[in-house]
């Protein structure tokens, strides 16, 4: 059963790590991915991220589950925050442990992709001047990189 | 059923949720969205471009042919962001 959780308050990569492998010793790889608030032109104070409570953590365990069902996982957790989240600060966390690396990575990566266009979050910029920033748009690029899931294993 | 609205289709129509009751006409989620559209200005403003809303039921993502016959929650939302 995949770890899912989402909260408001920051998440700790490496305790969340030994929560996965601690006491284990067959496990041989850990892919972690931690996603962060990203300031491009110096005018963001902080990104604002709306969910839609039940619903987004009902979403990401159904990707997770998926991911479990396609890869020979040994642990996955999947965090995402909401509220304000300041640059630099982290947003979303996925690790993944597995036997043998490839597993790791390509579940890490499916869970983000799938995350990234079926999760019901939003965020909205809060700019350093006060003024009211726009909602971030949907980038099409993330619909068109599902399809590679269709045919890879 | 309840409604619920996020993000720029919340702030465009001014509520986070309301209870409404729609004509048994009504029976599809696109159905829906032409019955809201209807009510007011900010309304018509949230689904101007109706192909770009995203609609769950019963927090399912569905399409907008879904019925919504025994839907007790119908959530619209722009297309997400998170990650």
């Amino acid at each position: 059963m995949a770890r899912v959780r989402v909260q408001a308050a920051p998440f700790d990569v490496a305790a969340e790590t030994r929560a996965l492998t601690g006491g284990r010793t067959d496990i041989g790889a850990v892919v972690t991915f931690v996603g962060l608030c990203r300031d491009e032109g110096g005018t963001l104070a902080a990104l604002e991220l709306e969910h839609y409570p039940g619903m987004a953590e009902d979403e990401i365990r159904r990707v997770a589950d998926e991911a479990q069902a396609r890869w020979p996982l040994m642990g996955l957790t999947a965090i995402h925050r909401h509220g304000p989240i300041a640059p630099g600060e982290e947003i979303v966390l996925v690790i993944a442990c597995s036997a043998h690396r490839a597993a790791a990575f390509a579940a890490a990566e499916f869970l983000m992709d799938f995350l990234k266009t079926r999760a019901p979050f939003w965020k909205k910029e809060r700019r350093r001047d006060g003024r009211d920033g726009d909602w971030v748009d949907a980038r099409e690029e993330d619909e068109t990189v599902l399809a590679r899931w269709s045919s890879r294993p | 059923m309840k409604a619920v609205y996020f993000a720029w289709v919340r702030e465009r129509i001014g509520r986070t949720d309301e209870d409404i009751a729609p004509p048994a006409s009504v029976a599809t989620v696109g159905d829906l969205i032409a019955w809201l559209s209807a009510r007011g200005e900010n309304y018509a403003f949230a689904f101007e471009k109706a192909g770009a809303i995203r609609a769950a039921l019963d927090r399912k993502h569905v399409k907008h042919d879904a019925p919504i016959a025994g839907a007790r929650e119908v959530a619209f939302f722009p297309p997400m962001t998170g990650g």
